[in-house]
């Protein structure tokens, strides 16, 4: 009864949601961006890039932690859950690139870079980068579909070139988890100081694999309610520590980096960007703090609380950089317009309701 | 031989008559409405900000090493070999990091058209400079506030007003070394800042900011791909060697 009536709210939101993105979709196409969000010549990049593109291409990183994991440093133990990291890197590869045709102005234009090339154009890098690592996420994810249609030669294919695929995937996501960060490098006078530093493509990567291991908790913390599947836990936990460390690390550099370029006091300032800043680096201090704790890690909804604060802490980290870092030297104000938010919720929404589809419809758990 | 304009606040009127040539020149709508826009937008490339007694102008800078061309993915912009930055609308995707990137703030989009929006900015007239003409806005300015010619010669000229009336000028010139130098060059009264001219910016390019990090990548990607593999070969030879050890455990057992 109680889960009847839960499935039905659920049901009800993502009805709700996708009915808004549905007429979001229409002014943004049938009338321009003027009509659909509130980007201004002096503030050109809102929500869609700041979250979609920002924080999609972060939160997906889990499919190239998990997989450089499992079968490059060969820790096997890790691979009941590599199936579904893959497909969250899927679902959020191609969520990304949905988005980016609400936010290109002209979406069907998206293949250019391809052939006309700029090289010195860290856009044009991430381009080619993101394109052929949404292939190879469809590659890896592919032995998924063709063992549930009982297809042997293509299986055979795809294993005897795994080895290359698989580190062409890890190369091509370090490429370019970093080089979100190397975009705002060419800001020097427009980012806030709390955030522009020659450190920011070390910093997205490291936050990158961090968030990658926590959006892989979440998933499979969620994956086990909604599936009754037993949790991982033990596979969970080392994640969780490996978590604790590596947000250590991160959080030391960044600390340090702002110490090196006198930017530390801009902290304290007193300003939105200070607020902000402190929310952003308290929700990562305090997620590696619980982390580092042994009943956190031991108790499995702690544990997944933590990873939802590391996740809410890089959101803040990617948003700040992207919007309210910029948004004092635009010399405007910058809150995005109901039917931004509209699209990003609708674009979440589907990627949960694809996730769940195709754990119903394909092997992504049976394999063990 | 590169061409400039040369904008002498000291001299300017604030008479728009630059606002209404360019738009003519490009076939935008004008009117006193439009006048008091003091700000660039897709319908006005240039316009005539006041500040107090004193008038500024804004255009694009026409960078000596464009942040715009650096960061357009597909190469929509080019620095010509003649001064002028040029748009090509018909390789834009509109991803606009160009706006996002312009240390100048110039770039504009056209928000309202759903399908087919372009970015748009001064070209420093190119076309009509190519056939030998003056600028429009130069052409339209009744005081010559405004006027375009050699960079060289600009500066020179510049160089010689601020030395012949140094009590009139505010002893600089905005766009010497500004991002690396700019081929717009403006002179005031009063510091640049009095008069909405940004003055934190660097005086050295802004493209090799990135472009020295993305020179990193073909390292990155070979020693990265040694790396992977290297690890992957040792952590399956591990493998193979106790598969193998096995394997004799048991033959000597048998």
């Amino acid at each position: 009864m109680i889960s009847r009536l839960r499935s039905s709210i659920w049901t009800t939101i993502f009805v709700l949601l996708m009915a808004a993105g549905a007429y979001a979709t229409f002014l943004r196409f049938a009338y321009g961006f003027s009509a659909s969000t509130n980007l201004s010549d002096q503030f050109p990049w809102g929500l869609w890039i700041g979250f979609d593109v920002l924080c999609g291409v972060g939160l997906a990183a889990g499919g190239f932690t998990l997989v450089a994991t499992v079968h490059i440093f060969n820790i096997e133990r890790y691979k009941p859950i590599l199936r579904p990291a893959i497909l969250t890197a899927f679902l959020g590869y191609l969520l990304v690139c949905a988005a980016l045709m609400f936010d290109l102005g002209r979406p069907w234009r998206i293949w250019h870079p391809l052939i006309m090339w700029n090289h010195h154009s860290v856009m044009f890098e991430v381009g080619w980068c993101v394109t052929l690592y949404t292939t190879v996420l469809a590659l890896e994810f592919s032995p998924v579909v063709f063992e549930k249609l009982g297809w042997e030669a293509p299986l055979k294919v795809i294993h005897a070139v795994s080895v290359p695929l698989m580190i062409a995937g890890v190369l091509l996501s370090t490429l370019h988890q970093s080089s979100l960060g190397t975009l705002y490098l060419i800001f020097p006078e427009k980012l806030h100081p709390l955030w522009y530093s020659p450190m920011l493509p070390i910093f997205f990567f490291i936050s990158s694999v961090a968030v990658g291991l926590a959006m892989t908790i979440f998933e499979s913390w969620h994956s086990s309610r909604a599936f009754n599947r037993a949790l991982e836990l033990p596979l969970l936990q080392g994640m969780g520590r490996l978590l604790a460390v590596l947000l250590s690390f991160y959080l030391v550099l960044r600390l340090v980096d702002l110490a090196s370029r006198g930017s530390l006091g801009y902290a304290t300032e007193g300003s939105i960007e200070s607020y902000l800043f402190l929310v952003e680096i308290g929700m990562l201090a305090l997620a590696a703090i619980l982390l580092f704790q042994n009943w956190v890690v031991e108790k499995p909804s702690a544990l997944y609380g933590s990873a939802v604060l590391m996740i809410f802490g890089f959101i803040t980290n990617r948003l700040n950089v992207s919007i309210t870092g910029i948004e004092r030297s635009s010399g405007t104000h910058y809150i995005p317009r109901w039917s931004e938010v509209a699209v990003t919720l609708a674009i979440i929404a589907f990627g949960f309701a694809a996730f769940r589809l195709a754990v119903k419809k394909l092997p992504i758990f049976s394999e063990a | 031989m590169a061409r400039a304009i040369l904008y002498d606040s000291t001299l300017c009127i604030g008479c728009r008559e630059c606002e209404k040539g360019c738009a003519a020149k490009w076939g935008l709508p004008y009117d006193d409405n439009i006048g008091k826009e003091e700000k660039l937008s897709a319908h006005k490339l240039t316009t005539i900000r006041v500040f107090g007694d004193h008038f500024s102008r804004k255009l694009c800078m026409h960078c000596n090493e464009p942040t715009c061309a650096s960061v357009c993915p597909v190469g929509a912009f080019t620095k010509t070999a003649f001064g002028p930055v040029v748009y090509d609308a018909d390789k834009c995707m509109g991803c606009r990091y160009c706006m996002a990137a312009c240390p100048f703030q110039v770039p504009t989009y056209e928000w309202d058209k759903p399908l087919s929006p372009r970015v748009r900015k001064c070209d420093m007239c190119y076309e009509r400079q190519s056939a030998g003409k003056d600028t429009a806005c130069a052409e339209a300015c009744p005081v010559q506030a405004t006027i375009c010619g050699d960079r060289d010669a600009l500066i020179a000229e510049a160089r010689k007003r601020l030395a012949a009336k140094p009590a009139d000028y505010y002893q600089k010139i905005y766009g010497l070394e500004e991002v690396g130098g700019t081929s717009v060059l403006m002179l005031s009264a009063v510091p640049f800042e009095q008069i909405g001219l940004k003055t934190n910016l660097p005086h050295s390019a802004l493209p090799p900011l990135t472009m020295n990090v993305l020179g990193l990548i073909p390292n990155i990607v070979s020693a990265g791909g040694v790396l992977l593999g290297g690890i992957f070969w040792l952590t399956h030879r591990k493998n193979e060697v106790a598969k193998a050890e096995n394997g004799n455990d048991n033959g000597r057992k048998h």
